[in-house]
């Protein structure tokens, strides 16, 4: 079946099987394997991207589903060389280790930042709730997310955990 | 994990998808619940009949004393309209307890009802709501009570030629309220409900004059729970009746053991969230 799209802001299509699932059009196609396949069962969020402004698993998801929609990825997200400030985040603030969820986790963070610039703590954290990270613990996702949140509205970012009180 | 080769069809109408429906067929909106069981291979169609580019299906209209839900709202829209939130807290706290940001801005409200998983949440909300399912095909419109319509796990008493094309349930009226809460699998209100209650009372001159409570996640299907509403009704609503009320959450419940909890624990939940979302119905109707 062809399909086509709008991904990174150019138009691509290709020509799939109705079972070709859009993490595997993204990552076999399009060769964009920033995008990563983590449980295959829906539950890890490391496929996210964000889909018509809204962050959804491409592993669960048909790539024929997608016909006709704007999706931005991971490699969508830093311009001229200079990081998207949640990409810059994570690696201010030490928001990842192994980096495997950290696709996913950015991608749900951009989109929770577009729609709202100043979460709250709380927010952060219901916002990837469908993000799963084994290495961290999240609590440095978190900060990451509050030191993007900062950078987007034009603030100072708080100061990292390991300089409070030192 | 790629699933079975099926055959995909995207029908522009109604009328199309019907014609597209057989036998081996399967109706998806959002895929949420469908694409992981047929990537898991437990279930392969031969055709996926995509229903998500039909339009006209995707509104939540106020038609005067009800509102309906059309088959493809998704779950992120139903928790977040102010005319669900006022007039159908259960229902709205439910689909805002459903999956996780990236499942509610893919999968549909009615999706969710049409799959009929054990432990999902808003089944739970519509039977407490006392919501009208619309089963539509070719032939017409069938009305099915919401309360009828969860036959067993997995199952729903739509037949293979029909689309749940919507729902529809009565807006909230003076002294109505409802509400909804669980216990998720992954603690707090995350997932799936270990046990999940949805509660709909209507209060009148310091009394429950009328009550609907609905139990998800504890058997094998959302059932209404006859027994607290029967103890509920007529009474003063105090913390002491809707606790004794709640004693009778399990009456006439199938309790199933499962990975997440004993029968003896799953029943005691029962009742817990049952006194819960009673209390906070109670609260919700002013």
């Amino acid at each position: 079946m062809q399909v086509s799209m709008t991904v990174n802001g150019g138009e691509v299509s290709g020509d799939v099987e109705a079972r070709t699932l859009l993490v595997h059009f993204i990552r076999e196609n399009l060769h964009l394997t920033g995008t990563h396949v983590g449980c295959e069962s829906g539950y890890c969020g490391a496929c996210t991207v964000i889909l018509d402004s809204k962050p959804v698993k491409s592993c669960s998801m048909l790539a024929v589903q997608a016909e006709g929609s704007s999706i931005t990825t991971i490699e969508g997200l830093a311009s001229n060389g200079e990081l998207h400030p949640v990409q810059e985040g994570f690696w201010e603030r030490h928001g990842l280790q192994c980096g495997f969820c950290t696709p996913g986790m950015i991608m749900s963070s951009v989109a929770l930042l577009e729609e709202n610039d100043n979460p709250s703590e709380a927010e952060i954290r219901h916002s990837i709730e469908g993000n799963l990270c084994r290495c961290t613990g999240y609590h440095n996702i978190v900060k990451a997310v509050e030191y993007a949140g900062a950078k987007v509205r034009g603030e100072e970012p708080p100061p990292p955990d390991w300089e409070e009180g030192s | 994990m790629y699933p079975r080769e099926f055959d995909y069809v995207a029908p522009a109408s109604l009328d199309e998808a019907f014609g597209a429906l057989g036998d081996d067929s399967k109706v998806m909106s959002g895929g949420m619940s469908l694409l992981p069981l047929m990537k898991m291979r437990l279930f392969s169609p031969a055709t996926v009949v995509d229903i998500g580019r039909i339009p006209g299906l995707d509104a939540i209209e106020d038609s005067g004393d009800h509102i309906s839900v059309g088959a493809l709202v998704r779950h992120a829209d139903t928790a977040t309209s102010d005319l669900i939130k006022a007039n159908a807290a259960a229902l709205a706290t439910a689909a805002s307890l459903t999956g996780d940001v990236q499942v509610r801005n893919r999968g549909t409200t009615c999706g969710s009802l049409a799959h009929a998983d054990v432990a999902a949440d808003q089944p739970a909300a519509v039977i407490a709501l006392g919501a009208t399912m619309f089963a539509q095909s070719a032939s017409g419109t069938r009305e099915i009570a919401a309360s009828d319509f969860f036959v067993d796990a997995m199952t729903s008493a739509l037949r293979s030629d029909e689309i749940l094309t919507g729902i529809r349930f009565p807006k909230a009226g003076p002294g109505e309220g409802s509400a909804y809460d669980k216990l998720g699998r992954r603690g707090g209100r995350s997932d799936y409900a270990v046990a999940g209650v949805a509660a709909w009372v209507k209060k009148s001159n310091g009394s429950i004059e009328d009550a609907r409570v609905a139990v998800t996640g504890v058997g094998t299907k959302p059932t209404l729970a006859a027994g607290v509403a029967e103890a509920l009704i007529g009474s003063d609503g105090s913390d002491a009746a809707v606790k004794s009320a709640a004693e009778k959450a399990i009456d006439g419940i199938t309790v199933l053991e499962d990975l997440y909890g004993s029968v003896e624990y799953k029943s005691h939940l029962a009742k817990v969230y049952v006194a819960r979302a009673v209390k906070a119905a109670l609260a919700n109707a002013g």
